[in-house]
């Protein structure tokens, strides 16, 4: 075939690709410059609008952990006056008073400090240690594969709760880092140590399925190696389930915290946090309901939050999903 | 118009030649969010008793669609069928939907593609096939497998008895296409839709299921429509065909005439584009370009952004412009129609 | 899409070395397969896993490759001819046997050597929807084979050689960010040759490469596959169970039943004189296009099902469906050798039997 034939015949597909709902005229311009996935990702993300409420909402609390004076209106958490007891909300105190008769305003904002890194750092933990472990066992299957789900059977064979709170009663004694000192950090380890199972059960179906197909055996035939098939191949195509898994499991992370501080472990006053809000306004929901609201919502806002940032991301992973 | 009528229309008499089902004008649209795909644009045609009608089309030329139509097995929403469908007569798409079911089955039933998802796979295929007696004419169960034997020996399953109890999954790909024909058969239809019967079967066994097809047509002499997008099939199985590009027939005759010598460009191409087992033959001669989007089907002749023989702007004649006239399907030769401006051209090319 | 102009000519350039290195050397043997064997353990139980029989999936394969050849590989399914496929780009462990590469049996490689071997076989799959990365964008894919041997392409041009090698296989180049989803059967095929060919392979096997596309895109691809074994001197093993394709483009022809090869010659050998009866039985079955040719060839319909590969018959495999079986065909395998019709036939009663009519005018 001569080059003109050649040109002719790409020219007619070109054409007759017009028909195929393909050669939109906005053909993308390459100015040498070649997009990937990730970049791709980020211009979807852009796009999105249930992103952007996300992520302003994230950055709202997160100025709220860093810089809480700023949004308690200069108020102290700690300074309370019994007298004012169980207060309803006010002009003057948006959100009323607490049973100590402390503004419950500074108290929620205060308590997002605590709440978040509890929250943030279990699901990055749980993340973590469920996409590693579950793509070493789903991707070398085997004894591997053996090894590492049994020892996620034993976890499961532990309750959560029950779990953390014989680490964090364990813990002080030991002089293990972050786990000793009974701060948040310690409670999310706790928490996160004893619920990454499910996510790491996601993970090792996902990539066992991803594993068998044609284009990752294309990419094996190739020679790529095995990192390079996992985290070019496998991962991105295994992963969607388990954010949309994380990002709710936020919300129940930061309301476990307030069960542990019942039982004596968890945080315990004069820390603040949601979850000891919760636990507390809980007594006494019937005289002053604004106890349980106030920092039920703002906890509702921030699992919202980071829903729509997992839904949006996991759109944007997804080539099909874009316009 | 009660049951028995059908059941006396089921058990008439084969007349070769008479008008059994006429398909008018047919139109099938999907609405979806995202646009209006036409799969079917205004198909027309007629079956006779005893006649093999092959359907020859690629994905997405609406072949299939039209015949789920006729099945009324499409869901209405988002399907929207236009035209009339007329079975002895009675157009299908006027009558209630109880009316309708009395007639698939007795009237017309169908084969598919894929016959392991066609078969439930926790009831034994005797008892799958027995259920056809057993709903329609109410048989008693020992009845119902008495039957469902003698129809697996009917398509020529080996040791029917035996292998009634046996599950699906236990039957090899061409003895579950011979279930599923079993079951098509199993009241008498007076016309049985395949709808690529074969094309998931390796070709030694495509032959055995084509004969069965064959033969259980000459018993019966019940109307066979064939669908396939395979040439030889075509060739081998059927009397007349008619050939599907973007949902719309672009030619019609007997197989004799339109495979020695096309009228119609696509139908050209297909033939030329086909190697074959007979001789190995020089360089393939390709359509160019893809089959078209059924959200975005060109204007004019659908076909003419592939096509070899177009005529565009000036040297079109006047009406019959191939990227703005549509071509209607109209009579080129005896017994040949074809939906080209430029038929006479491509005859004898 | 300004630098890159969209011809033949330039594209030479992004597999330049190949053209130079073959034609003179053509000929030459570069692939022998012998006794090849894959025996996949059937088990049974979750956790305390036993093994209760194999599957000889493949079971003693021979054949031969020649550089700038193709040969066809036919058979139906479950003959094992897939397996063929895998076991040639290293993606499954042989049970038994050698494959040979340039006078290197590379059953045992690994490492280095491996990876240059690939580099070397690529292969082309059947489902042009499961081959291709969802995530990948086409440029993404058809440049991976350059991050894994970075001594092919320097980083610096590959965008410009990406959108050549999509040009040659008759794609725009301007959609190297378009992800997979956006394109047609036909076109995704021709990404996933783009990506073999990225390699500069000297082999590229070819696992049912078009018969998930429509008709009249398949020529297409075939076409393609053809002009680039041209340009590129590539070899070709060709697996497919279309008789008619297999014998458009190949050079020889291996018929596979039930893990072994039972025929083997020359296109012309293999089709018009067919010496096995199983070989006889699948030409007799392919329809016919020619309305004239209708009923004029010899039918043989086979009765009964391919018996399991868990558990094949002794001696001949074909004997249980055989027409000719006796005695001998019960205790002895036949051997593939040529019994007198010119090419090999693993048959005890071989005998030439012409099936398929011959077309007298082209």
């Amino acid at each position: 075939m001569t080059d003109q034939q050649q040109a002719d015949l790409r020219h007619d597909e070109v054409a007759a690709g017009t028909t195929t709902g393909l050669a939109s005229p906005s053909v993308d311009a390459t100015d040498d410059r070649q997009n990937s996935l990730w970049s791709d990702a980020w211009g979807s993300l852009r796009r999105n609008a249930l992103f952007w409420v996300g992520a302003v909402l994230t950055v709202l609390l997160i100025a709220m952990a860093l810089f809480p004076g700023v949004f308690a209106r200069g108020v102290d958490p700690r300074a309370c006056d019994l007298a004012n007891s169980k207060a309803r909300p006010s002009a003057d105190h948006w959100f009323g008073y607490d049973v100590q008769g402390c503004d419950y305003l500074s108290n929620v904002v205060y308590g997002a400090r605590n709440s978040l890194i509890i929250g943030v750092f279990a699901v990055a933990v749980v993340l973590v240690l469920g996409v590693v472990v579950g793509a070493l066992a789903g991707y070398f299957g085997g004894f591997t594969d053996g090894i590492l789900s049994r020892i996620a059977d034993i976890f499961y064979a532990l309750p959560l709760i029950l779990g953390a709170l014989v680490l964090l009663r364990v813990g002080p004694s030991t002089d293990l880092p972050i786990i000793s000192d009974r701060g948040p950090g310690a409670v999310a380890l706790a928490l996160a140590l004893f619920g990454w199972m499910t996510a790491m059960r996601l993970v090792r179906s996902q990539v066992i399925a991803v594993k068998s197909s044609d284009y990752v055996a294309a990419a094996r035939a190739m020679g790529a190696s095995n990192s390079r098939i996992l985290l070019r191949h496998i991962l991105p195509n295994a992963v969607a389930p388990v954010l949309v898994y994380t990002t709710i499991t936020i919300g129940v992370l930061i309301a476990a915290e307030a069960t542990l501080t019942y039982l004596g472990v968890g945080l315990q006053r004069p820390a603040i946090s949601w979850g000891l809000q919760i636990a507390a306004g809980q007594d006494s929901i019937r005289s002053a309901p604004h106890l349980v609201l106030f920092p039920s919502i703002v906890l509702t806002l921030t699992v919202m939050a980071f829903i729509m940032m997992g839904d949006a991301l996991r759109d944007a992973l997804d080539p099909r999903q874009r316009a | 118009m009660t049951l028995s009528d059908i059941d006396s229309t089921g058990a008439a008499p084969a007349v070769p030649g008479a008008s059994l089902l006429e398909v008018d004008d047919l139109h099938v649209e999907f609405r979806q969010r995202s646009g209006v795909v036409n799969a079917v644009n205004g198909v027309t045609y007629t079956l006779a008793e005893g006649q093999t009608l092959a359907i020859l089309g690629e994905s997405g030329s609406g072949k299939s669609v039209s015949a789920q139509a006729i099945m009324g097995i499409l869901d209405t929403p988002p399907a929207v069928v236009r035209g009339a469908i007329r079975f002895q007569g009675r157009d299908m798409l006027t009558m209630s939907a109880e009316e309708q079911r009395k007639i698939r089955g007795p009237g017309i039933s169908m084969i598919f593609q894929d016959a392991l998802s066609s078969l439930n796979p926790v009831y034994s295929v005797g008892w799958q096939i027995g259920e056809m007696f057993r709903v329609h004419q109410g048989a008693s169960r020992k009845e119902a497998k008495q039957r469902a034997i003698e129809l697996m020996d009917r398509v020529r399953i080996p040791a029917a008895a035996k292998r009634v109890n046996d599950y699906p999954h236990q039957f090899s790909g061409g003895m579950r296409q011979r279930v599923m024909i079993a079951m098509a058969i199993a009241l008498d239809p007076r016309i049985l839709i395949a709808d690529e019967p074969t094309t998931a079967l390796d070709v030694t066994v495509q032959a055995q299921v084509m004969d069965l097809l064959k033969d259980l047509q000459q018993e019966t002499g019940m109307g066979l429509i064939l669908i396939t997008h395979d040439l030889g099939v075509v060739n081998e199985v059927a009397d007349d065909v008619a050939v599907m590009y973007a949902g719309r027939i672009v030619e019609r005759g007997t197989v004799d005439d339109v495979f020695t010598d096309a009228a119609h460009p696509y139908t050209e191409g297909l033939m030329k584009s086909v190697p074959q087992v007979e001789a190995k033959g020089g360089r393939l001669q390709p359509i160019v370009g893809q089959p078209p989007n059924l959200a975005a089907i060109p204007s004019g002749c659908p076909f003419h952004p592939r096509c070899a023989h177009r005529r565009l702007g000036a040297a079109a004649a006047p009406g019959r412009e191939c990227a703005t006239d549509v071509p209607p399907l109209r009579l080129v030769t005896t017994g040949r129609e074809a939906a080209c401006h430029y038929s006479e051209e491509v005859l004898g090319a | 899409m300004p630098d890159a102009q969209p011809t033949g000519a330039t594209a030479a350039s992004a597999a330049d070395a190949a053209p130079a290195r073959d034609r003179s050397r053509r000929g030459e043997t570069l692939l022998e397969i012998r006794g090849l064997q894959k025996h996949f353990p059937l088990t049974q139980g979750v956790v305390f896993k036993r093994t209760i029989g194999h599957v000889r999936a493949v079971d003693g394969v021979d054949l031969t490759l020649h550089r700038g050849e193709t040969v066809g590989l036919v058979g139906e399914s479950g003959c094992g001819k897939s397996t063929v496929s895998k076991l040639l780009v290293a993606l499954e462990k042989p049970t038994g046997g050698s494959i040979v590469y340039k006078g290197k049996d590379i059953t045992g490689l690994s490492g280095r050597a491996l990876k240059a071997y690939r580099r070397e076989v690529q292969i082309i799959f059947q489902d042009p929807y499961a081959s291709l990365n969802p995530r990948m964008t086409v440029g993404d894919i058809v440049a991976e084979g350059w991050a894994v041997h970075a001594d092919i392409a320097p980083k610096k041009g590959r965008l410009k050689r990406t959108q050549e090698l999509l040009d040659r296989v008759g794609l725009n180049p301007d959609y190297v960010n378009r992800y997979p989803h956006q394109f047609s059967g036909g076109q995704r095929q021709r990404i996933g040759i783009a990506r073999a060919l990225a390699l500069q392979p000297e082999i590229i096997v070819c696992d049912e490469p078009v018969s998930a596309l429509d008709v009249s895109v398949q020529a297409q691809v075939v076409n393609l596959l053809e002009d680039l074994q041209d340009e590129f001197g590539l070899s070709y093993l060709f697996i497919a169970h279309d008789l008619s394709v297999v014998r458009h483009i190949s050079d020889r022809v291996a018929v596979m039943y039930l893990g072994s090869i039972v025929e083997e010659g020359t296109d012309q050998q293999v089709y018009t004189t067919p010496s096995h009866p199983y070989t006889q039985a699948l030409l007799s079955s392919v329809p016919l296009h020619e309305p004239h040719l209708r009923g004029q060839k010899d039918r043989i319909l086979l009765q009964g099902d391919v018996p399991s590969p868990a558990d094949p018959p002794s001696g001949c495999r074909f004997r249980t469906r055989c027409w000719k079986a006796q005695d001998i065909c019960a205790e002895e395998p036949p051997a593939l050798v040529d019994r007198g019709q010119g090419h090999p036939a693993a048959c005890h009663f071989a005998e030439a039997r012409t099936v398929v009519p011959i077309e007298v005018a082209e």
